[in-house]
């Protein structure tokens, strides 16, 4: 009788701890840059389906290469992703100090705004002024379309392929 | 006893399936044992170090001990690692000029972010960005996360596309094997964690603010004294160059670009000058190897538009 309750005791466990792993299966990653795309096709050159901010949260349905299909819980929006974006880990938008605990016990959680972040480089600019940073926000401005990159590569004869 | 021995009978297969399933349960366990450990560590370094029951070393050595030894620049979230890269940029503009020329680091910008996009690493947490400096030196450097740098001097020793897309290729090659970030010291990224682990049972407190922008101000130095003064390792180099001929040919580029560039930048290299010839290895030798890759060629004609553009962007540079 005491093994027979043993085991269901075991089986039980099993069960408990068990069956919340199957319900989540699905394969969820994190948005680990501060503006993502999801594409029609697996292609940089592929329509843009929608947009994605950093910490987003999508699931997996196949991956191809570097190229990854997700799709979005929030609306029925799916198409491809490059992987260079996505990291397995949840990113804590606004750690709190409950958050900065579990995260160093943790490889599951990223913290926004942790570490070297906006804070430090603001102390930073304090103790050392003559350092400018003018040209390092006017650089960030530079941002080439996916239109043009396509007119660029049409008027330069260059014809992409494998991996872009 | 006697009702035990009814269950007895229920057979062997049942007790097997039972076994598994223990042992199903119980591994985790010990899996898991690893991470509970690290935790343990953390929490007693963090409460030890606040009611000063051990020294700051004595706390270092016990973090070092369990997980931050295993920690390394990778664990740099990508948007720390944007964090680096624009205060080491801020620093190299510092001490260059930037090139006033908005149609020049227009097209610089139309090329080097077509080329990111076929590396290995096409996103970063704000993406690619370039800027020409307004210096005749021989050079070009990278910042993690994406910032590029390219010096008129090197431009010249670019006569096509091709071969400006190749010191471009070059540089973001050193951006996807995040060759900058590791060029800080090890002991600056374990003290770095160590403040984040023991920042958690308090608020961001000033001193904690203190010690981790003096942490990052060495971070900051460590790269910019390796891109300006030391160089990477050859090794390093050898990868930027196999990583440049890879984005050359996804984008349709003649890898030749970067044979062709390097053999006039050594005609133009003077011995002994801070930029290139300080910090890379020769234009020889990285030629030779190069060229075990893709064999030996001239390489092709470049086509007439693109050869326009190249000319109408930086031919009066």
């Amino acid at each position: 009788m005491i093994k027979f309750k043993t085991s269901l005791i075991i089986f039980l466990l099993i069960c408990l701890n068990g069956f919340p792993t199957f319900a989540a299966e699905q394969k969820m990653m994190s948005i680990q840059v501060k503006k993502g795309e999801i594409r029609s096709t697996p292609s940089f050159l592929g329509i843009i389906v929608t947009r994605l901010s950093y910490g987003d949260r999508v699931y997996v349905q196949e991956e191809r290469g570097p190229w990854v299909r997700v799709g979005l819980q929030s609306n029925s929006s799916k198409g491809w992703i490059h992987n260079s974006i996505l990291t397995s880990k949840k990113i804590v938008l606004n750690p709190g100090a409950k958050d900065v605990q579990a995260s160093a016990s943790s490889d599951e959680l990223a913290l926004a705004g942790k570490g070297f972040s906006k804070q430090v480089e603001n102390e930073f600019k304090e103790k050392n002024p003559n350092i400018n940073y003018a040209w390092i926000d006017k650089m960030e401005k530079f941002v080439v379309s996916q239109k043009r990159i396509k007119q660029f590569l049409k008027e330069g004869e260059l014809s992409p392929k494998g991996g872009f | 006893m006697t009702i035990g021995s009814k269950h007895r009978s229920s057979g062997s297969a049942v007790r097997l399936a039972v076994l598994g399933l223990g042992i199903m349960l119980v591994l985790p366990l010990f899996i898991y044992g690893c991470k509970t450990m690290d935790a343990v560590t953390n929490i007693g370094t963090s409460f030890g170090k606040s009611v000063g029951m051990i020294s700051e070393s004595q706390a270092e050595s016990i973090s070092k001990s369990s997980k931050a030894v295993a920690r390394s620049f990778e664990d740099f979230t990508p948007e720390q690692e944007y964090y680096i890269g624009r205060t080491v940029g801020a620093v190299i503009i510092n001490k260059y000029k930037p090139y006033r020329n908005k149609k020049a680091n227009a097209y610089i910008n139309l090329l080097g972010q077509t080329l990111a996009k076929a590396s290995d690493m096409p996103e970063t947490f704000n993406g690619y960005h370039f800027l020409i400096l307004d210096s005749d030196e021989i050079n070009a450097l990278a910042t993690p996360g994406g910032l590029i740098f390219i010096t008129r001097g090197m431009l010249r020793c670019c006569r096509n596309e091709d071969a400006v897309a190749a010191v471009l290729a070059h540089e973001i090659g050193h951006v996807q094997f995040k060759h900058g970030l590791q060029a800080i010291k090890k002991s600056r990224v374990t003290s770095a964690l160590i403040i984040l682990g023991t920042e958690g049972a308090k608020t961001f407190g000033k001193e904690d603010l203190a010690s981790l922008t003096e942490t990052f101000e060495d971070s900051i130095s460590d790269i910019t004294s390796t891109l300006v003064n030391n160089g990477y390792s050859r090794k390093f180099e050898r990868q930027a160059d196999i990583a440049a001929v890879t984005i050359l040919k996804r984008v349709g580029y003649d890898p030749n670009g970067l044979v062709n560039m390097l053999k006039v930048m050594e005609k133009k290299l003077k011995p002994g000058s801070p930029d290139f010839a300080k910090t890379h290895p020769s234009p020889a030798s990285r030629i030779a190897d190069i060229q075990k890759d893709i064999g030996k060629s001239a390489g092709g004609k470049v086509p007439k538009a693109r050869h326009a553009r190249f000319l109408a962007a930086l031919g009066n540079n």
